[in-house]
């Protein structure tokens, strides 16, 4: 008998079929992505790593409703002209609290990876409302919608509460102070500031808004921004340790 | 006669399950309408409580209408093929059509006007470009491959399609879930995985969807009086199945509540990236290539009046192809955080894949043989042939790209957009379209089509449209990585990123304008087949067309 004719075996049973199909398409999945999980150099050892506080959390969700991981990519490449234009290239150990990754797959606008602490708040703002009114050239999309809603934070707490179920480090304390934690971060010289940083190192605390009064969504994208790629600190990353 | 009118009229299980069914949702969905967190989850909710009302009242009002008796399987010793379904999607897939590209011409001016954008939440090109990607892939695209397997797995079973309500429960259904994704994005309802979008909720009516699909299609084969299942059943088969893995592995995610549309998804940072681009990959391998190979196989065929060229071909290439596409995720992420084993695997894989693909566009162009001198006078087999031929420039191209030198300088680029479209208008869109022209007379039961010479006007009006956007970006996506990398003679970088952009501009008004034309020419396909479906018919229609010959 030909290899041929066995073939027909599939050709005349549909669920023999539909079983060859499952195996054949399941392997190159699990070989590719089972190592992941177990392999521990799929993310570098670093420090400075710690979850969004719920503003920056909030923030976060924010440039996943508008799509911005649309244009704007969150992955430096280790190419020369990538690390002079934005920086030290990205750690997979700088996305592993993030879910769902943002990395992008286009750069209409530029890589934001390590955006933060790049620009002024006033910056930010003025970029958002009108891109156009600091880059001439620009075509990115104006947000001034951002400045005047108000920030929906009252379901914060489960947020941080199911990404701590993921296994995200919030702690009870984190989760319990969350709702707290968006207004003490969006406020300037607020006097609990130093506990918010306590809990969540490097964390910036000021208007960022430039508007007092309850945070807006234009606080909380902002927040987001102005901390992204600041957490590891390039001058004391040991590259050699995490040679994969 | 009078035995048969005495049989008491009784509620099917189908019939009834599906009304209880409808009814717990229904009672559901007012629910959570009335304590969603948001007011666009509240209006989905709602969207789902008339859905479901509708259905029960649609399923009441068909029993009551409808004779005692179950529809007969045969007629005249014919199978009672069962039209109704495919109608409706081919319809569907028209709509949506005609409405992802125009969504996508938008996207491509707002792109080069922003002023376009009119500031305004729900027209951004971050939320208009999901809506028309998945307009594109799975409303239009979708609604294609639901009709045509719907049809092909009748024709080639001799067989009734299974099931009486199941069947309209897939197509309704499917289309629900597209109305639930679309308003969802206008809304910034998105879990920002791309071409994964759609929230939790959507996700999980999907998947009832797709598991009924899977099931009317294996007992459709089930009921089959042919011994061997026609290699294009083979391609549908492994679309459903591996689209429902894709669709199930890489959407696990966890609601903050059930009345919050936002969920999290439960893998994070460099495994939720491979998850992400093991589906996102896919959905072009199994979605956009595996179905409309399916296509391809019964209606190259059919319209060329020629047995398929190689069954021996078909065999190894459809193994290898749905083997080997798999592996292909990485090179969505090379030079990343993704470890530099998996992104080796993937560029192997993927250059691998060039033999399977060619595989396929060969056993297409060949099935010809005989039959070239067609191209001349059918405008619709001339559609269907250019788009294999696309085809096969796409799955040059892709491997190309997927060489990590070459991706150093493609990615994040224009390059890749014209990759995709080359192979979504090319061939998905040609294939489709050649599809439709032969389905509707078929099962509207029409001697032909209303015009070929608008089809002609179609084909060479979006040929245009097509080479004007490929070329496009091609020299857009290879202008902006050379700018990008582009270093003065001091080792400055000698192009601010916004320099980029501005280069940009006059390719993107191109670009528009190639888009322009293929919705142009998807219009006059629209106004052919309408004119196709309301013309009285002048002549009676002989159905006798010649047999598949079955793959052996």
């Amino acid at each position: 008998m030909s290899v041929w004719a066995k073939h027909q075996v599939f050709e005349k049973n549909s669920l023999v079929l539909l079983v060859g199909i499952l195996v054949v398409v399941a392997i190159g999945g699990l070989v590719e992505i089972l190592p992941l999980f177990y392999l521990k150099s799929t993310i570098e050892t670093v420090e400075g790593m710690r979850p969004y506080t719920p503003l920056e959390l909030a923030g976060r969700n924010i440039y996943i409703r508008e799509g911005c991981y649309n244009c704007h990519s969150q992955m430096i490449r280790p190419l020369r002209d990538e690390v002079e234009r934005y920086g030290p290239y990205s750690l997979a150990a700088e996305s592993k609290f993030d879910h769902p990754f943002q990395w992008g797959s286009k750069r209409t606008g530029p890589d934001l990876a390590r955006v933060g602490g790049k620009y002024s708040d006033e910056w930010q703002r003025a970029h958002l409302i009108n891109p156009r009114s600091v880059v001439p050239g620009s075509i990115m999309p104006g947000y001034p919608f951002l400045a005047t809603n108000v920030l929906d934070a009252t379901h914060i707490e489960d947020d941080l509460r199911v990404q701590a179920m993921l296994g995200v480090p919030y702690t009870p304390e984190m989760i319990a102070a969350a709702r707290a934690d968006v207004a003490i971060q969006a406020t300037a010289d607020d006097p609990k500031a130093g506990e918010l940083a306590k809990r969540y190192p490097k964390a910036l605390s000021r208007d960022f808004d430039g508007k007092p009064g309850e945070p807006t969504e234009m606080d909380a994208l902002v927040a987001y921004l102005q901390m992204l790629g600041t957490l590891v600190d390039f001058k004391t990353y040991d590259r050699k340790a995490n040679v994969r | 006669m009078a035995q048969a009118a005495s049989i008491r009229k009784t509620l099917t299980i189908g019939e009834g399950g599906t009304a209880l069914a409808m009814v717990a949702l229904a009672a559901l969905s007012i629910l959570i309408s009335a304590k969603a967190h948001t007011a666009a989850y509240a209006f989905h909710a709602a969207l789902f409580a008339a859905g479901s009302i509708a259905t029960v009242f649609v399923i009441m009002n068909r029993f009551f209408a409808r004779p005692a008796e179950p529809v007969p399987q045969v007629i005249d010793g014919k199978p009672n093929y069962n039209y109704g379904p495919i109608k409706f999607a081919t319809i569907a897939a028209l709509f949506w059509g005609i409405a992802g590209f125009t969504v996508g011409l938008y996207a491509a001016l707002e792109l080069a006007y922003p002023a376009l954008n009119f500031d305004l939440p729900f027209l951004n090109f971050g939320r208009i470009r999901p809506l028309h990607t998945s307009a594109v892939i799975f409303a239009f695209g979708g609604n294609v491959l639901l009709a045509t397997s719907f049809y092909v797995v009748q024709r080639t079973s001799h067989a009734r399609l299974a099931g009486d309500i199941a069947p309209w429960f897939v197509v309704l259904g499917y289309n629900f879930f597209i109305l639930i994704a679309g308003t969802g994005y206008l809304l910034g309802i998105t879990q920002s995985k791309e071409y994964a979008e759609p929230e939790w909720y959507a996700d999980l009516w999907l998947t009832i969807v797709w598991v009924a699909y899977l099931l009317v299609f294996l007992a459709t084969l089930a009921k089959r009086r042919e011994p061997h299942i026609y290699v294009a059943n083979w391609f549908y088969l492994a679309f459903i199945v591996t689209v429902a893995m894709l669709h199930i592995g890489n959407n696990v995610a966890i609601p903050l509540s059930i009345f919050s549309p936002k969920s999290y998804i439960v893998w994070s940072g460099v495994q939720d990236a491979m998850v992400q681009w093991w589906y996102g990959h896919n959905a072009v391998g199994f979605f956009l290539t595996a179905g409309f190979l399916a296509i391809m196989y019964y209606f190259v065929p059919k319209q060329a009046n020629r047995p398929v060229y190689s069954y021996r071909l078909s065999i190894v290439h459809f193994w290898a192809l749905i083997f080997i596409y798999i592996w292909a995720g990485p090179h969505h992420l090379h030079y990343t955080a993704l470890p530099d084993w998996a992104q080796t695997l993937g560029m192997v894989f993927s250059i691998i894949l060039w033999m399977p693909s060619w595989g396929g566009m060969i056993n297409g162009l060949m099935t010809l043989q005989g039959a070239w001198d067609k191209l001349r006078t059918d405008p619709v087999l001339r559609m269907m042939v250019v788009s294999v031929a696309f085809y096969g420039m796409s799955t040059f191209e892709g491997p190309l790209m997927s060489i990590k030198a070459v991706n150093s300088l493609s990615h994040y680029t224009d390059w890749t957009i014209g990759h995709v479209h080359s192979g979504a208008l090319g061939w998905v869109g040609y294939i489709s379209f050649g599809a439709i022209y032969c389905l509707v007379p078929w099962i509207w039961n029409r001697s032909r089509l209303y015009s070929l010479r608008l089809v002609n006007w179609h084909f060479w009006v979006s040929t245009l449209g097509i080479v004007l956007y490929i070329s496009a970006m091609w020299v857009s996506g290879i202008l902006q990585g050379l700018m990008w990398r582009a270093y003065t003679s001091q080792g400055f970088l000698e192009y601010s990123f916004i320099e980029t952009t501005e280069a940009m501009h006059p390719f993107y008004v191109i670009r528009a304008l190639g888009g322009g034309l293929f919705l142009a020419g998807a219009l006059i396909m629209v106004f052919n087949i309408w004119k196709t479906i309301t013309s009285p018919e002048t002549e009676t229609v002989t159905t006798t067309r010649p047999q598949l010959v079955a793959a052996e």
